[in-house]
This record gives structure tokens, sequence and C-alpha cells, in this order.
């Protein structure tokens, strides 16, 4: 038990057998006969204060797709960065094609053949596909562009590399997103590209766009080139992908051929939790609650691009747990049923009745209250004091004329600063100066003023200390108690597990089960669900089982 | 610990007793015809209408926002006011109930158009006010036919000019301004909402706080300021001026509230601080004038002094100066870093 409420910064992965995972790697497989054209090795990279890499690993051969696997915070991008010369690295070395290199700047590492398209397509879309393939590097002719010369280039590159046939002198704007994504890709194959990293290029991309990019990704595979693939979806890693890396808390945890790996096994490596011990957590026992008056009722509620259509219930006093990975769209969720984000179509019902959820305000007004999982951004007002920052919103629903009197303010301030523990228990202390645990405890105390029926917690014991995360685990059970219902999103699948009545596993941004919580349900049963894939899971879990004990 | 407000307070200290080492009558206050007259008194007289209008701004500068068009909004009020008085010569007081009618009608629209360009179409502040400073001032001249208009019309040069008991009559307009002010920001809850949002307009909306309301609120209560400061300025030389009424007055009323403390990033406000900021700037303007610093480079002057008072605001600045005398203690670094 007491393992698991380390926070994963500080997670060992010693459980995990090496031998077991060692043996997967590239066997005997027709890339080992070719040269690496890339190899990072032991690449440290320390911020002040932080290890963003420790002694991190990464090869990449010629015609590969290889996967960068990890939460996020696990230092995919700062991986990434170190190699496309936004950072510079501490320890390690790069050697491209045999050679050391050390990219200073972008477009060093640019000109060494290492390019890279970002998540979000960072081309103009206010000009031409032409101009935006060559602008930087424009062909001259006497003196003058030559756009005829340039047209014809870009119109070859886009049809021969990408079999992409599109009249180039248009607007980029007036192509989709995918197309837009392969531009990007076609203007970083310009200059004699190596290397190519793809980070998150699905993320905005609809089913048929996703396969139109990897037919273009399977070309350019063919090319010779090696493609650095990182994407949230397990499914797209398993269809494209030939081998993976995996990062967990910037440390290298192994190198798997994708096809070797099972994807219960993948997850479990990427968030730290061995699946011989996962079988063994002990846990609260099951509460049904469907006896209890429903309290929210939401009924194929969606927004495009962020979660799919799902449904959920939430009765009266029940703390229903949100499982997945992160970026599978567990805050998106949240956020739809509080109104920070609308939803696209849908109904929520609250105590049977329709209501509309467009804003915070009236979400607040219907009794719901949220504690965004960015403290810093979405939470903590920092100039204000602890005592403003608990009544905030109180005095918010109460408007601006009804004012709480300062008297009743600090008497309010003090009291939850006793319930919830908080140091320095002074109320006029600014609360920038707070540890974040502290900040944490004074969010929930400003929605706990409110008195909520429903309380939305996203990832509330992030970042913070054992003991504050216990006391804010044991406060949601008396909550719940006294008849509130929560909605509790974590990372952690043991803390779910032994807080939650219910469970929703979210993969994908598609709310994909939803699990009672009953005793005989272990982690690895919620793991399994956010891995997915459960076909092929059944057939080969006796060999899962058998890997994990040797 | 030293209150906020200690350096500004100095400051102002040390310019009034420059003036006392060029005058020495500067500090004498005598009654004469009945009114209280003297250097200070006029200081507070000719500071009102940036008095007014640095309140207004203090409050847009705490929902990190800015307002450039109070100059042209005073411009524009001082035209409609004199134009609504510019055919009466004697007789009753409707002709300036009419006049401030129109002030208030004018300024409250100012206030409206840039709170709703920013609140409701999401304009950055710069950008929406910048335009009703050009506007402003090309609607003003249209007001007053590119003329200075002349007011012949008593009553109306009261607001400015006229005294109450034994003060100039514009100290009173100020003094209920800042009581409202102050009323509103520490007796409701309109503060700490404009705190709030002016902190962290994301946390603030998620926390049920209805930001946009709070703010169209300051830009209209803003554009209001500057109407009356508008209305003042005209009064006192009764006449309107559409190209030169309030000119530069945002600049001035922006650096009055900066040196009264508050952030230009927004969030925490202190009105008395913009108080004795705005009487730092009209004493100095005052100051150059009566020691006879010669025109041509009375504002190199202004601004050296301007800069001197930003750079004892900056504890920086005055640890790296005054720090030669004290014990180094060796700091943390900090620095930013994000993972993922």
């Amino acid at each position: 038990m007491k393992k698991h409420e380390e926070p994963p910064g500080r997670q060992q992965d010693t459980a995990l057998p090496g031998g077991s995972s060692n043996k997967k790697m590239l066997g005997g497989n027709a890339l080992q006969n070719q040269a690496p054209i890339l190899v990072m090795d032991g690449i440290t990279k320390e911020f002040p204060g932080v290890k963003a890499l420790t002694d991190v690993h990464l090869k990449l051969y010629p015609g590969e797709v290889h996967a960068l696997m990890g939460e996020n915070g696990a230092g995919k991008s700062t991986l990434i960065k170190v190699l496309t010369g936004v950072y510079t690295f501490d320890k390690g070395s790069v050697m491209l094609e045999g050679r050391p290199v050390r990219a200073a700047t972008p477009l060093e590492a640019q000109n060494l053949g290492i390019s890279t398209v970002y998540q979000e397509v960072n081309l103009c879309t206010n000009l031409s596909v032409v101009e935006n393939i060559f602008i930087g590097r424009e062909i001259m002719k006497r003196g003058r562009l030559d756009w005829k010369e340039m047209t014809r280039q870009a119109k070859e590159l886009l049809k021969t590399r990408l079999n992409l046939d599109i009249d180039v002198t248009k607007l980029l704007s007036s192509y989709s997103v995918a197309i837009q994504q392969m531009i990007a890709i076609a203007r970083s194959l310009q200059v004699s590209a190596k290397v190519l990293i793809l980070d998150e290029p699905t993320s905005s991309l609809d089913q048929n766009e996703v396969n139109q990019l990897f037919n273009v990704i399977r070309k350019l595979k063919q090319d010779g080139l090696a493609i650095v693939f990182v994407s949230h979806f397990l499914d797209q890693i398993y269809e494209i992908t030939d081998r993976l890396t995996v990062l967990r808390n910037g440390k290298w945890i192994g190198e798997y051929m994708t096809a070797d790996i099972e994807r219960l096994e993948l997850v479990s490596k990427m968030i730290g939790k061995d699946l011989n011990e996962l079988a063994h957590t002990e846990k609260k026992s099951g509460k049904s609650f469907e006896n209890n008056n429903l309290l929210l009722q939401g009924e194929k509620v969606c927004k495009k691009g962020k979660i799919a259509p799902f449904d959920l219930n939430i009765h009266e006093g029940e703390i229903v747990g949100l499982a997945g990975l992160l970026g599978s769209g567990r805050t998106e969720l949240a956020r739809l049923l509080f109104g920070a984000d609308k939803a696209d179509s849908g109904e929520i019902k609250i105590n049977g009745k329709k209501t509309s959820l467009a804003s915070p305000r009236q979400a607040i007004s219907r009794g719901i209250a949220f504690c965004s999982e960015n403290r810093k951004t979405e939470g903590i007002i920092a100039d204000l004091t602890i005592r403003e920052n608990i009544i905030l919103a109180m005095q918010g629903t109460q408007g601006w004329f009804k004012h709480i009197p300062k008297k009743r303010q600090i008497e309010i301030a003090d009291e939850y600063i006793k319930l919830l523990n908080i140091n320095p228990p002074n109320p006029e202390q600014l609360i920038k100066n707070l540890s974040g645990g502290n900040q944490q405890k004074v969010l929930l105390a400003r929605w706990l003023v409110t008195n909520p029926k429903l309380l939305i917690l996203d990832e509330p014991t992030r970042g913070i200390d054992i003991g504050a995360k216990a006391e804010i685990q044991k406060l949601m059970l008396s909550l719940s108690e006294k008849g509130m219902s929560i909605l509790f999103i974590s990372s952690e699948i043991e803390e779910v597990l032994r807080t939650c009545h219910k469970i929703a596993v979210l993969r994908d941004h598609e709310k994909v089960s939803e699990i009672e919580n009953a005793r005989h349900i272990t982690q690895k049963d919620i793991m399994e669900a956010m891995a997915g894939g459960h076909t092929e899971q059944k057939n080969n879990k006796e060999a899962i089982a058998g890997g994990v004990a040797r | 610990m030293k209150s906020k407000l200690f350096w500004p307070l100095m400051i102002l200290v040390l310019i009034l007793l420059i003036n006392l080492f060029f005058d020495r009558s500067f500090f004498a206050i005598e009654v004469k015809n009945g009114y209280l007259t003297g250097s200070l008194v006029d200081i507070l007289n000719r500071g009102a209408p940036l008095l007014l209008v640095a309140i207004g701004m203090t409050l847009v500068i705490a929902t990190k926002g800015v307002d450039l068009g109070v100059g042209s909004v005073m411009a524009m009020a001082g035209a409609a006011g004199a134009m609504a008085v510019s055919g009466a010569s004697e007789g009753g007081l409707v002709p300036l109930f009419t006049a401030i009618a129109f002030v208030i009608g004018i300024s409250l629209l100012s206030g409206v158009w840039n709170g709703v360009l920013v609140s409701r179409i999401g304009v950055q502040p710069i950008v929406a006010t910048l335009i009703l400073m050009v506007a402003g001032r090309g609607i003003a001249q249209l007001i007053t036919d590119g003329q200075i208009m002349t007011v012949y019309y008593e009553p109306y040069t009261f607001i400015g000019g006229g005294h109450l008991a034994m003060l100039p009559f514009s100290f009173f307009i100020v003094a209920a301004v800042l009581a409202i002010a102050a009323f509103m920001t520490r007796k409701t809850a309109v503060g700490l909402f404009i705190e709030s949002v002016g902190t962290n307009p994301e946390a603030s909306r998620l926390s049920g706080i209805n930001s946009k309301n709070i703010l169209l609120m300051v830009y209209i209560f803003s554009g209001l300021c500057a109407g009356i400061g508008g209305l003042i300025l005209s009064s006192n030389v009764a006449s309107a001026d559409g190209n030169n009424a309030g000119l530069w007055y945002e600049l001035d009323a922006i650096l009055a509230v900066v040196i009264g403390g508050t952030s230009l990033n927004g969030g925490r406000f202190s009105l008395r601080g913009t108080v004795i900021g705005a009487l730092i700037i009209q004493s100095l303007t005052t100051t150059i004038y009566s020691i006879g610093i010669a025109p041509e480079i009375n504002l190199v002057v202004k601004a050296i002094v301007v800069l001197i008072v930003c750079l004892l605001q900056s504890a920086e600045f005055r640890k790296k100066v005054f720090g030669i005398f004290t014990i180094k203690r060796p700091e943390k670094k900090k620095e930013g870093v994000s993972l993922s």
C-alpha cells in the first residue's frame, strides 16, 4: 500500500522484471541488419530543480516508424526538443549516421536532416501552398522570385513523395487540416530529411484523415526515412509503428517491438504499475447507489474533438471515478458537466429536470462545483489572500452587491483553515506563498463553502504530499456520507479504487466502460479497460501472467 | 512591513519641499475674497480632472486593461457641455442641467462602446480604446466645428471655477467620485471581482464570476470619470477646444496609476495610491511652471522626474543602489520550467 502512495516522481521501476522485457527488444528483426541512423545515448537534461530526462536512450533505424510512449510529463517533448536543438542536453551523446552531432538550434537540426512537424500546424494559412513550402528558402532567378519553378517543384514534391495531387497555388486555408499537416510534412522534407518527428499529428484529424496520413507515413517509410511518432492513441500506435520506446518520469523504461508488447503491459509500463502487484490490492467494499436519488444524468453528451458522446449517471452521495490515461478525455468530460466548455449535443438532467449548463455560473447555481487540475492557471487567484480565495465562488453566487461582511469572511476562512488543516493558518496570507497542497486545500474550501450537490475534483491529489493526499481522500468519503456526490478524476488507479463507488473508464476521448466497484474489481481490470483491445487481451492473458511471474 | 504608499508619499513630499526652496510662501494658505487660496489649493483645483480620470483608470488597469480613450472623452464631454449652453447667456439653471445631462450621456456612451468592444467582442483593450482615442477627438472637433467654442453662461463656469465652503467646487466633485469608487470597491464585492478578474480571468470565470460585466462596468466608470473631468476642464476656462482639451491626459492618468502602485499586470489596485500619484504629476507640472523652467525643456524635466520616481518604486533598483550599504545575502535563482 505504502508504495502506491508515493508521488509518481519518486517511483522506481524496480518491480518491473528487466529480464523479460529485454528479451522482447529487437528479437531477430530485419531492422537489426541495418546500422541505426540515429542513436541517442544516456541523455540527461536538468532544469533548475527538476531532472527532466535521466539517462534516456533512443535508437532509430532507417525505414521504421518509432513510437515515443509515455504519459504527459514523461519527458517525450523534452527528448524531442533536445533532438531538434530547442534544448541542449547536459550528459549523453547523439550520433547521426555514426557521427556525433550536437544541434544548438532548430535550424541546425534541420540542416542535419532532423525535421519536426508539430501538433499545431505552424504554417501560414493565409499564404498559398507553394509559398508555405518555400518560405525562407525561395528560389531566385535573376534577383527575382521564380514562382514558376517553385510551383513546379512543390507540385512534384507533393506528388512523388506524398502521393498528393492538389492545386498548389491555392491558399493553404482552403485545404483540410489533414492536407495542411501533409504540406507541413512536405515542407520539412524539402531539406533532405533523414529523421522526421511527428508530434501528435493525429490529434485534430478524423478517421479518414488519419488513414490518409498513415498512407503518407507508409510511403515515407519505404523511402527509408526514420519516423518518430508521438500519439496518445493506442490504436494508432499499434497500427502504424514498428517499435516503441517508453519513458516515464523522465526515465527510460524500455524499447520494444510494437507487435510483441501487449497493450496492457504497455500501459502498465507507461504508468509504472506492475501487473503482478495490481491483482492483489486490497480495496473498499462496493456499495450500490441505484436506490439513491439520481442527481445528474448525462445522455449522449459530446463535444467534437474533445469527447465522444457519453452517458453518465451520478447518484446522490455517490463517488464516481474517472479513470483513463492522461489525455484520454477525462478533463474534457468534466468540463462539459461544469459548463466550462459547451457541449455540442446531448442533454444533462439534474434531479430529473433537463438543464442547460452553458457557463460555470449556471452550473454553480445548479449546485455543481469544479476543482480544476490546473491549479495555477485555472484555480488560484495568486495575488489575493487565502480568505479572498475561499469566499470567491460564494461571493460569485451572491452577486455584486450582497457583499459578505469582512467579519463573516474571516469566520468562514478560519473555519475551513481549521477543517482542512491549511498551513499557514492566517487568512490574510497571499495564496501564492502557500505550498501546492495547501493551495489545493484552499481551492477545495472555495467549493465546499458553496455547499455543492456535485463536487468535481480533477486530480486533486496530484503533486501534493502523502499527508495532504490522505486528508483529501478522507474528506471525500465523509462528504459522500453526508450526501454529496463526487466526480473524482485521478491518474492513480489505486486511489480511484479505494475511494470510488463506480468507475467510468475513458480511452481515446471516449467513455469505454463503466465498472461498479465491487470487492473483486482490481487495478488490473481497470487497466485492461484503459488499454482496450479486449479480445486479444483474453487470449494472451496467461502469457502476460507468465511473463510477469518470471 | 513598509506600506506600499511609502515611496509615492515621500516623492510627493519631496516635490513640495523643492517648491518651498524656491518660494518661501509655497505652503501658505490665505483667505482671499472669502476663499482659501495658495499653491496647495491650486494644485488640488488644477489637478481635479487628472484625479478623476486616474481614479477611473485605476479600475480599468486593475482588470489588466487600459483606457486610452479618456483624453478624447474629456474633449467630447467638454464640447458637448459647451454646446448645450452655447446659446444661453443668462437665466435659470435649465441649460446647466442640460449640459450635465449631455456630458453624462456622451461619457456613458463612450464607456459602453469601449466596454462592449473589450468584454463582449474581445478586442484587446489597448486597441479597442485606441479607436475612441482617435475617433473621439474627431467627434469633439465636429461638435465645436473645429473652433474654440466660448461659453458666456455664468452657472456653467461654476463647476470648474466656483467655490463652496471656501474651497473650489471641483474639490467636492473629486471627493464624491472618490467616495463612490471607494465604497463600490471596498464595501461591495466589486473590488474583489475586479482584482480577481485582473489576476486570473480563467480561474475567475470557473469560480462563477461574470467577468464580462465587470469589464463592461470598469470601462463605463472610466468613461464617466473622464466625462466629468472634461466638464470641469471646459467649465474652468469657459470654453471648449476639441483639438487640445484633455490632450495626453490618458498618459498622465496611466502614469499616476502606476506611480500609485497599481501594476499594469492587473490585480491589486490602490485608489489611495492613485490619488497620491495624480497629485505627484500635478504638483510636478505646477512646479515646473512656478520655478520658471524654460518651456522648451520642461517636458524633458518632467520625463526625468518620472524616471526617477519609477526607479525608486522598483524594489530591484532600490536593492541595487541602497544595497551597497547593506550586507549582501546570496539570493536563490528562480527560473520557470515547464516539463512534458
